[in-house]
């Protein structure tokens, strides 16, 4: 099977459906680029991390939008044209610019069908990159899928591989309510197989990304690695764990954690956000709830610092999540009994 | 209005230590050592020193993620900005900024800013506080073809025409909102119209030359520091470095920036315009470039030497209380 980065796949998908279904459209702050510019070259960028190269020339300027740097107006766009019966694909070029059309989101778009009845609905993907790694600092590095997920109406897909992200994002497209679709920027470079044909992967099913009996991870996007690595340090000292990757967050896979909880009796969970009304808290109380008689040690949380993102490479190397952190955590609950 | 010799070096040293930093950043961010993104400000001199040569520390601006000339200008420390965009503990933020956030309130310079158009509301409020201090005070902003086209920067303008505040929204227009034309990305074929419709004076630049933007900079300073209300100053300019540090521009034409430096670059006109006029001699400007040279030489050595951070500093300044 042919490997791809997570870059590659998502383009791909972007692609396949745009093939598939003319209602497709694209738009967003330089999603070609080029537009007005002297060098007479259209596509000049095909976004900033190239994640919708080839669009333009493939489907032409009436379904690839390059827009102003008007984020209100990129969002309250999609929602009119989802409304009127297209599948817009919105670009946030970070999520952190969310701030700028929160509006759209957060009254428009989650709330549309639940205000206005069965025959409205507002098939849109707001595709936004996240996350810290990059030096971006604070007004670039957020891992907003906290805020989104506590949104009733909207949905959150937060890829951690390749295969994955084309598979969701198709079925990100294919959904008939609003979908917001977070790119991990650290994730880009990353591949793995990922097959050449469309395929579409349900949303709320979580992935077992690997299996032992004694403590159960759950992470998040980029964490989902830390996980895996941290789940082999910690098998070489007999410790063996499930590391579950919701996915998505909205809808969230709750049976797959309680039934690993329920085997474990240990959890672990890794959110690279701040802890207040994180992911992290939400499954922790989630399973304090659910499947407080079957846990044998306090659930342990691990998460980015209550501070925006800092600058400084040492700080930010502090504030990011680890895979020694996840070992540290995991082993304080195996010592708690 | 003739400037003053003094007012002359004041102005070419502040638009060489702009022009100095970038050049020199440019070289030094491919080594790895700088984190994140670097927006360049170097072409666009004239326009920052030609707002900020006429304001005092009482006076506010607020900046754009291209924000290093604006502080440069307003009179941010070169050492401590350098040691801000290498991330290190005795930076300008303590680190925690860095180049898209770098900021010195104690200067009224209240920051660079990631996100297009989020500074021109927040420059309103300072104006409000100058309108209430009654000190004749002003707070600019900066606006590029990019955020021109933000929401955030209309509700601004109404507001500043509304409460009558002394605000001067400075569009500095290199021609680029990031890798999109600004002919393209704006939609109304007079832009300065499109301000004026607000019910805002403006007066236009030539954001090549200080000279005139100096000029239209104080007459849209002699209504706001009068209680005249807002104003605001349009002038074309150029970058010469791409949107980011690592962008190829492959929207621009081919030889576009080599023609710009070679035939309009705003020190190289400044250079011509005083010593043809005898006001300052070649070796006062030359004095003044192998001065800035050596200060920004120094500042790399010293930002490379800077120190880390301890892990508590992590935590420091999310509040100013608790």
């Amino acid at each position: 099977m042919p490997v791809k980065t997570m870059r590659e796949a998502i383009n791909e998908a972007l692609h396949q459906e745009m093939a598939r279904d003319p209602r497709v459209i694209v738009l967003g702050e330089d999603v070609s680029g080029g537009a007005g510019g002297t060098s007479g070259q259209r596509e000049a960028a095909g976004g900033v991390f190239g994640l919708t190269k080839g669009l333009l020339p493939r489907f032409g300027e009436a379904r690839v939008i390059d827009t102003p740097i008007s984020e209100s107006a990129i969002i309250g766009a999609a929602n009119g044209a989802a409304l009127a019966g297209l599948r817009p694909v919105a670009e946030i070029m970070f999520a952190d610019f969310v701030g700028v059309c929160f509006d759209q989101i957060l009254n428009q778009a989650a709330k549309f069908r639940y205000m206005f009845g069965p025959n409205a609905k507002a098939p849109l993907v707001i595709r936004m990159t996240m996350g810290a790694g990059m030096g971006a600092a604070a007004q670039h590095s957020q891992t907003l899928y906290p805020l989104f997920t506590a949104i009733p109406g909207i949905k959150v897909v937060t890829p951690s591989n390749a295969y994955d992200a084309k598979g969701l994002m198709i079925a990100a497209i294919r959904d008939d309510d609003p979908v917001i679709f977070l790119e991990h920027k650290m994730l880009y470079g990353e591949s793995c197989e990922v097959p050449d044909e469309p395929y579409a992967l349900p949303f709320g099913e979580a992935a077992l990304v690997r299996a032992g009996d004694d403590v159960t991870i759950v992470a998040f996007a980029r964490m989902v690695n830390f996980a895996r690595a941290a789940a082999e340090t910690l098998a070489a000292e007999g410790i063996h764990c499930d590391v579950i990757d919701p996915r998505t967050t909205s809808p969230l896979d709750e049976d797959m954690i309680l039934e690993s909880v329920r085997a474990t009796g240990r959890l672990v969970v890794v959110d690279e956000s701040p802890p207040r009304c994180s992911l992290a808290a939400d499954v922790a109380a989630m399973v304090a709830e659910r499947a407080f008689g079957y846990l044998k040690a306090p659930v342990r949380q691990v998460t980015a610092p209550h501070t925006p993102v800092p600058f400084a490479a040492d700080l930010e190397n502090l504030y990011i999540p680890s895979p020694e952190k996840i070992v540290q955590a995991a082993r304080a609950t195996m010592a708690s009994r | 209005m003739q400037l003053s010799r003094e007012q002359l070096l004041q102005a070419f040293r502040s638009m060489v230590k702009i022009r100095e930093f970038e050049e020199r950043l440019h070289i030094e961010n491919p080594k790895g050592e700088i984190p994140g993104f670097l927006h360049l400000y170097a072409g666009q001199e004239a326009v920052a020193a030609g707002l900020c040569e006429q304001l005092t520390e009482r006076d506010y601006i607020i900046s754009t993620h291209r924000g290093h000339g604006h502080c440069i200008a307003k009179g941010c420390d070169i050492p401590a900005m350098m040691l801000e965009i290498y991330g290190r503990a005795e930076g300008l933020c303590n680190g925690k900024g860095g180049s898209m956030h770098i900021a010195d309130v104690t200067k009224g310079m209240l920051g660079a800013n990631g996100i297009v158009g989020g500074g021109q509301p927040i420059a309103v409020g300072a104006a409000i506080a100058c309108k209430m201090r009654g000190d004749g005070s002003v707070a600019a902003s900066f606006t590029g073809d990019g955020a021109a086209n933000q929401g955030t920067v209309f509700e601004a303008m109404n507001l500043a025409v509304v409460l009558q505040v002394p605000k001067v929204f400075v569009f500095e227009m290199n021609g680029y909102s990031e890798h999109t034309g600004g002919s393209y990305s704006t939609g109304a074929k007079d832009p300065v119209q499109r301000i004026r419709s607000f019910g805002i004076p403006v007066f236009e630049a030539d954001g090549f030359d200080f000279f005139s933007v100096h000029d239209a900079v104080r007459q849209a300073l002699e209504i706001s520091r009068n209680g005249g209300g807002p104003t605001a100053v349009y002038a074309q300019t150029t970058r010469y470095y791409g949107h980011f540090e690592g962008d190829p521009m492959l929207y621009r034409a081919p030889g576009e920036v080599e023609r710009l430096r070679a035939g309009n670059d705003c020190l190289q006109n400044f250079r011509r315009r005083v010593t043809q006029a005898g006001l300052l001699a070649v070796d006062d400007l030359d004095g003044i470039e192998i001065e800035i040279r050596a200060l920004v030489d120094h500042s790399v050595t010293a930002a490379k030497a800077g120190r880390g951070h301890a892990p508590a500093e992590l935590l420091t300044n999310v509040y100013a209380s608790y």
